[in-house]
C-alpha cells in the first residue's frame, strides 16, 4: 500500500471574479521511503500541493474534490485537531527560508523540545536529551552547547538544519520539502540536500522534495512529478523523465538545464510564460507553448495516460496521434 | 546590563535638567503669586516684603540655582497658596493618584490584551466586530465625557458607586491607601474604568493590528506544520512575538496616565496630584506646578527604562548585539 495517495484533488480560491481553480485533478502516490520531486514553473501549484497535503491551504483556499490518504485513511476532510496530530507526527514539513521559519523568540532548543513533547510521550529532560541528539545527527557542532542558543545566533544553513531536526524530530513517515535549497548558498544547497537524503533513508522516511532545481530532483528523487498550471504534466521514474521526458513540456524543462559538457551563446528557453489561473486555455493548458501542439490538443484536455515508461498528460500518447 | 543602566540614568539627567529649566522658566513669567497671596489690600512694604521672603527679588538665574540646589535634596520649597512644604504636599497626593493610575493601566491590560488577541485571531466573528465598534467609542469620545456618563448611569440612576472622592482611607505606613476598604474600593471603580477606557481600546486594537501581522508570519505557519496546539502558537509563539510594541506603548500610556489623570481626578474630585496641579495652577503656585513637572518628567524616564530592560528580557536579537 503506498504511504500518501492523491486522489483526484481539485483547490479552488473563491475571488471576487469567480472561482480559480489552483489544482485540478492531481493524482500520485508516494510509497514508504520513497523521494517524490516535483519540479515546475513558480505558480505550478508546487507548493499548494504540498499545502494541501499538510492541511494548511491559506484561506480562502479549498479542497473542494477529490481525497487525500494517508496509508489508506483519508485526512483532506479531518477536523483542524485532528489533523494537527497528524502533522510533525506523520507528516513533518520543511519550508523554503530558514531565516524566518524560526520563532526568534525561543531558542532552538525549546522549539524541538515543545515539537518533541507534542507528539511523542517523553518528559522533559528525555525530550532535551533527544533535542540534543537530532540536532548533533543534522550535523550542528557543539549541539549541547547550542542547543541553548537563539536562531538569530545560527547561520542561515545551520539554521535550515535546525528546521530539518524540528521536521524530523517526532519521527514522520513523510517530509514534505518545499524549497528547502532554495533560500541558502549555492554552497550549502548540496550539503543540506545530502543531509536530507541521508536523514530520510535512514529512518525510511518518503519525501515529497519540491524545487525548481532539476540537479537536485536528479540527484535525491526516485520518481519527479513535473506539474504546470495546476496539473500533473508527467510524472515517472526520474531518469525516464530526466533523459527522455516524453511530454513536450517536461522536455522543455530538461533542455534548458544548461550542459556542463560544451559551450553554448545562447540558453535554451520554453517559449512564453504560463498562463494565469483565471485564463487557462481551452485544451490543454500548455498548446500556445507547445512546439508539438495538434488539433485535438486544442480542443481537449488530456489526462495522464501511459507513454512508455513514465505517465504524460499529452495527446502525443493517445492513439490516432500524428507521429 | 549594569553598563546599560549606568548610561541610561547618565542621559536622563540633562533630560531632568532641561525639564526643571523650562518648568521654572515658565512659570517665572506666567501669573503673579505675589498679588494672589495679598489679596485685595496691602501696603508696598508688605508687597516688598513678601517679595524677599519668596526669593523673587533675586536675578533669575540664582533663582534657578537656588531651586535646583533644593529640588536634588527633595526640597520644594513651600506652596504659596498652602503655605506647606510642597514635596510633603505632593506626598500626600501622590498615593491617590499612583492607585488610581495603576489600577486604570492594569485594566487597561488585563482587558485590552485578552480583547486584542481574541479580534486578532477570529477577526471575523460577531465578538469581534462588537468589540472594534466599542473600541471606536472608547478611542474617539473625551474622558471627560465617560466620566460625566459613568456617573449619570452608576451614580445616579443606578446609585450603585460614589460619583466624588476617595471614600475611606487607611494609612499603610507612610501610603495612605483606599484599597483596604470597601468604600475605597468602591470609589475606585469609576474613576479607574474612566482613566482606563481609552488605553485599554488603544493596547486592544494595538495587540490586534500585531496578532494579524505575526499570525501571518513563516514561523506561525511552521509552528502549525509541526503539530503544535492552537494555544501553544496563539498565547506563546503569536502573543510573545506581539509584546515588544506593546510593551513600548504601555509604558508611555503609562506615563501618560499618571501625568493625565488631571481630567480624571478633575471631574471625579480625586483628591490625587492632577487636582492638586490644576488649583495650584489657578492660584500661580510655582513651587507645587514646578515640583508636580518635574515628577512627571522623572516618572517617564523611569518609565522608559524600565520598558528599555523589558525589551532585553522580551527580545534576545537585543542581548547579543552589544
Amino acid at each position: 500500500m503506498s504511504l500518501l495517495e492523491l486522489r483526484n484533488l481539485r483547490v479552488e480560491f473563491p475571488t471576487r471574479r469567480g472561482t480559480l481553480v489552483a489544482l485540478d485533478d492531481v493524482s500520485f502516490s508516494i510509497a514508504p521511503g520513497e523521494v517524490l520531486g516535483v519540479v515546475g514553473e513558480s505558480g505550478a501549484g508546487k507548493s499548494m500541493t504540498g499545502a494541501a497535503i499538510i492541511g494548511l491551504l491559506e484561506p480562502p483556499g479549498r479542497i473542494a474534490g477529490g481525497q487525500i490518504l494517508l496509508e489508506g485513511r483519508r485526512i483532506d476532510n479531518l477536523r483542524y485537531d485532528d489533523m494537527r496530530r497528524i502533522r510533525g507526527k506523520q507528516i513533518g514539513a520543511i519550508f523554503q527560508d530558514p531565516l524566518t521559519t524560526l520563532n526568534p523568540l525561543y531558542t532552538v532548543g525549546r522549539q524541538l523540545v515543545e515539537t518533541i513533547t507534542t507528539h511523542l510521550p517523553l518528559n522533559p529532560a528525555q525530550a532535551r536529551a533527544r533535542a540534543i541528539e537530532w540536532l548533533e545527527r543534522v550535523g550542528i557542532p557543539a549541539a549541547a552547547q547550542r542547543i541553548d542558543s537563539y536562531p538569530h545566533e545560527f547561520s542561515g544553513g545551520m539554521r535550515q538544519r535546525v528546521v530539518i531536526a524540528l521536521a524530523l524530530c517526532a519521527e514522520p513517515k513523510l517530509i514534505v520539502a518545499d524549497e528547502p535549497t532554495t533560500a541558502l548558498d549555492v554552497s550549502i544547497q548540496a550539503q543540506v540536500i545530502a543531509l536530507l537524503k541521508g536523514l530520510a533513508r535512514d529512518q525510511g522516511t518518503a519525501m515529497m522534495l519540491v524545487t525548481h532545481d532539476m540537479g537536485v530532483i536528479a540527484e535525491t528523487a526516485d520518481r519527479v512529478a513535473v506539474m504546470y498550471a495546476g496539473r500533473i504534466a508527467e510524472i515517472g521514474p526520474v531518469r525516464e523523465v530526466v533523459k527522455q521526458a516524453r511530454h513536450p513540456y517536461s522536455a522543455g524543462l530538461m533542455a534548458s538545464i544548461p550542459p556542463m559538457d560544451r559551450r553554448v551563446d545562447k540558453l535554451a528557453a520554453i517559449e512564453g510564460s504560463m498562463p494565469r489561473l483565471s485564463a487557462i486555455p481551452q485544451g490543454c493548458a500548455y498548446n500556445p507553448r507547445c512546439p508539438r501542439v495538434f488539433s485535438r490538443c486544442m480542443v481537449e484536455r488530456p489526462d495522464l495516460i501511459p507513454a512508455g515508461p513514465t505517465d504524460a498528460a499529452c495527446w502525443l500518447y493517445a492513439p490516432g496521434a500524428p507521429a | 546590563m549594569f553598563a546599560f543602566i549606568i548610561s541610561r540614568i547618565l542621559q536622563a539627567l540633562p533630560v531632568m535638567l532641561v525639564v526643571s529649566f523650562i518648568s521654572f522658566a515658565m512659570f517665572a513669567y506666567v501669573g503673579d503669586p505675589v498679588s494672589i497671596m495679598l489679596g485685595q489690600d496691602f501696603t508696598e512694604a508688605q508687597r516688598t516684603e513678601l517679595v524677599a521672603s519668596l526669593g523673587l527679588d533675586k536675578p533669575f538665574f540664582v533663582q534657578f540655582l537656588t531651586f535646583l540646589g533644593n529640588a536634588v535634596q527633595g526640597e520644594f520649597g513651600l506652596s504659596y497658596r498652602l503655605s506647606r512644604p510642597v514635596a510633603e504636599l505632593i506626598g500626600e497626593r501622590a498615593p491617590a493618584t499612583l492607585e488610581l493610575a495603576l489600577c486604570a493601566a492594569f485594566i487597561a491590560m488585563a482587558v485590552g490584551v485578552p480583547m486584542g488577541v481574541y479580534t486578532g485571531l477570529y477577526r471575523n466573528s460577531w465578538l469581534s466586530r462588537f468589540f472594534l465598534t466599542f473600541s471606536l467609542i472608547g478611542v474617539s469620545l473625551p474622558t471627560f465625557l465617560i466620566g460625566i456618563l459613568l456617573i449619570l448611569t452608576f451614580a445616579v440612576w443606578l446609585g450603585w458607586l460614589p460619583s466624588f472622592g476617595r471614600g475611606d482611607v487607611r494609612p499603610l505606613g507612610f501610603w495612605a491607601t483606599g484599597f483596604t476598604t470597601w468604600s475605597g474600593v468602591k470609589a475606585l471603580i469609576l474613576p479607574a474604568v474612566t482613566l482606563g477606557l481609552f488605553q485599554l481600546t488603544l493596547i486592544m486594537r494595538l495587540v490586534r493590528a500585531e496578532m494579524l501581522e505575526v499570525m501571518r508570519t513563516d514561523y506561525i505557519k511552521f509552528a502549525r506544520a509541526r503539530g503544535l496546539s492552537n494555544r501553544a502558537i496563539n498565547f506563546g509563539h503569536a502573543l510573545k512575538n506581539t509584546l515588544v510594541p506593546v510593551i513600548t506603548i504601555a509604558g508611555l500610556q503609562l506615563g501618560a496616565i499618571i501625568a493625565f489623570a488631571i481630567v480624571t481626578e478633575t471631574v471625579f474630585q480625586w483628591p490625587g496630584m492632577g487636582l492638586l496641579f490644576i488649583q495650584s495652577v489657578g492660584a500661580a503656585d510655582i513651587p507645587v506646578m514646578a515640583a508636580y513637572l518635574m515628577l512627571i518628567a522623572l516618572v517617564f524616564v523611569v518609565i522608559n527604562l524600565i520598558v528599555d530592560l523589558l525589551y532585553y528580557a522580551v527580545d534576545p536579537r537585543l542581548r547579543t548585539r552589544r
